[in-house]
């Protein structure tokens, strides 16, 4: 039996399209007929607002004396400079360069750490961290808060100057900070992150909260309304979105047999963390300078864009020149752009812009285009 | 069963002879109101991999059944082999590309490809609004009709898919 998020009953209520996810039921999109489906939830959340069940993610709070040498020794950036209130994306890799999983920390105190880790790598992260604390001998505790907390995005153009509706403080908020709020007796973490490019915010919640809040929500924002601002979205949109701002999903751009540096993350990578003073090396990052000093990984990731209507897929081949020259990671037909995007490894020295490429679909034909630079959507430069 | 009415309004419908091919069982339902889902019309049979077949004197008309089309979410693409391929039971005749997957399309029976539904090529969002009607994909000219005899109709593929 697939796991349910505390906001099972909302999905079903708006007649969702449940599927299972990495072990989890979960809305691919929701409602019948005229004007709903991927296309319409896509278009949602890049012209309004929706609202995304992320539950399934897993959250992890790390606490204790070691908390921050622990992170510091599974995560490829450095926790020692972030401030309190702020989140730090970052990958969590493997001793051979690959990766286990992209995380997002968010720093509560001193030492205590929240980690978002994905659904599917929820358990492996556990065990990861343990191992971690294992091997250095550290003391802090690991807890899994997965079952007891909800957790919804709220993304769209349209979603702070409604938040600013209830609070003054989240609108105030810089991208990657967070605020915890007192909401009667419980406490919620509201981020300014997300996985769709654009703005909005992210939500951690009691479990037991869940009703109350959507109720809140449904009543203030009109949810369910005519002209709703903001409207449930499912993980089908949450794909294409992500695509569209470039942003890799593990199982497709992220790997263990993914080099980090080959990702399109290099930002999150640093490859001098023991250089500090309080400074700790990561698990990953010895094979890691191994590959920078050898020139880097053969392939790295490159967006492409493509002619006609056709998406390329993942494990299609890419073709420069009349030669295999990479792999596509991700692809979609782009609701915003009307043509086909896609994420491919290729060969470092053609993933540059403007190379010509074509992408066979293993299926008697070649798809043209070219590689683009990421994201190939962005609100703040448009189209 | 009583296969032998079938052959008479197929006869009548088509204005053609009767044809020897053995009829399948699913086609009985033809024309007879059943307890279904009330979006499976009665007049055509459904495969398991998701394509609906409607005869109609000499010539097939196939489609995607709505619960194919609520699987595959928002159809993009649609492209179909052209008028004039010929192609075995089984084989792909074409695809249909939706958001999140790409699809073989495969009819029950030998034929030729004799029209493609220019519309959904055009408009593939017709074939998520209206998958039955003006959704259809392509029509057919079948060699042999006896691979529909193994075809579900609208009930039997209603209580296994929905």
């Amino acid at each position: 039996m697939p796991l349910r998020t505390p906001l099972h009953s909302f999905h079903t209520a708006r007649q969702a399209k449940m599927v299972d996810f990495a072990g989890w039921e979960m809305p691919m999109f929701y409602g019948t007929g005229e004007g709903t489906g991927v296309i319409a939830e896509h278009t949602q959340v890049r012209t309004s607002g929706g609202l995304f069940d992320v539950s399934h993610m897993g959250r992890v709070r790390i606490s204790g004396r070691h908390a921050r040498r622990l992170l510091e020794r599974v995560c490829s950036r450095r926790i020692s400079d972030m401030a309190t209130g702020q989140c730090r994306y970052s990958l969590a890799c493997n001793e051979r360069g690959g990766v286990h999983d992209d995380v997002i920390v968010y720093r509560m105190d001193d030492a205590e750490f929240l980690v978002v880790v994905n659904a599917s790598n929820r358990e492996k992260m556990l065990r990861h961290f343990e191992a971690v604390r294992t091997a250095g001998d550290l003391t802090a505790k690991i807890d899994d808060e997965t079952a007891k907390t909800a957790m919804v995005a709220i993304q769209g153009p349209k979603v702070m100057d409604l938040v600013g509706k209830f609070s003054r403080e989240i609108p105030a908020l810089k991208r990657y900070r967070f605020a915890v709020k007192n909401l009667l007796i419980v406490k919620l973490v509201v981020s300014r992150t997300g996985y769709t490019g654009e703005d909005g915010v992210e939500v951690i919640l009691p479990a037991a909260m869940v009703d109350m809040a959507m109720k809140l929500l449904l009543k203030d924002a009109g949810m369910d309304g005519e002209n709703a601002l903001i409207r449930p979205a499912g993980l089908a949109c949450r794909d294409t979105l992500r695509i569209e701002a470039g942003m890799p999903l593990y199982g497709h751009e992220l790997g263990e047999e993914i080099n980090a540096l080959s990702c399109g993350v290099d930002f999150a990578i640093a490859l001098d963390k023991d250089q500090d003073e309080r400074g700790e090396p990561y698990v990953g990052m010895e094979a890691l300078k191994k590959v920078r000093d050898e020139g880097g990984p053969k392939r790295r990731l490159a967006g492409l864009m493509l002619e006609g209507k056709r998406a390329a897929r993942q494990g299609m081949k890419v073709y420069i020149d009349g030669k295999e020259a990479g792999e596509i990671s991700s692809g979609c037909l782009s609701p915003t752009l009307g043509y086909p995007i896609a994420m491919a490894f290729v060969d470092r020295d053609l993933a540059v812009d403007g190379t010509a490429v074509e992408v066979d679909t293993g299926r008697g034909d070649r798809l043209a285009g070219k590689v683009r630079k990421m994201p190939f959507y962005s609100p703040t430069k448009g189209v | 069963m009583i296969p032998h009415r079938f052959h008479e309004v197929l006869g009548k419908r088509s204005g053609q002879p009767e044809t020897p091919n053995r009829l399948p069982d699913a086609r009985l339902t033809a024309g007879i109101p059943r307890m279904s889902t009330p979006t499976l019309p009665n007049d055509r049979v459904y495969s398991t991999s998701h394509e609906w077949h409607k005869v109609e004197g000499d010539t097939l008309t196939l489609g995607l059944t709505r619960f194919a089309v609520d699987q595959l979410t928002d159809v993009t693409f649609v492209q179909m082999k052209s008028p004039g391929h010929k192609f075995s039971a089984g084989d792909s005749i074409g695809e249909v590309e939706s958001v999140k997957t790409t699809s073989d399309i495969y009819c029950a029976c030998p034929g030729e490809v004799v029209a493609v539904n220019s519309a959904v090529v055009e408009d593939p969002s017709l074939v998520n609004s209206d998958p039955y009607g003006a959704g259809w994909l392509v029509k057919i000219r079948p060699s042999d009709t006896s691979g529909l005899s193994s075809l579900m109709d609208a009930q039997t593929y209603g209580k296994q898919y929905s």
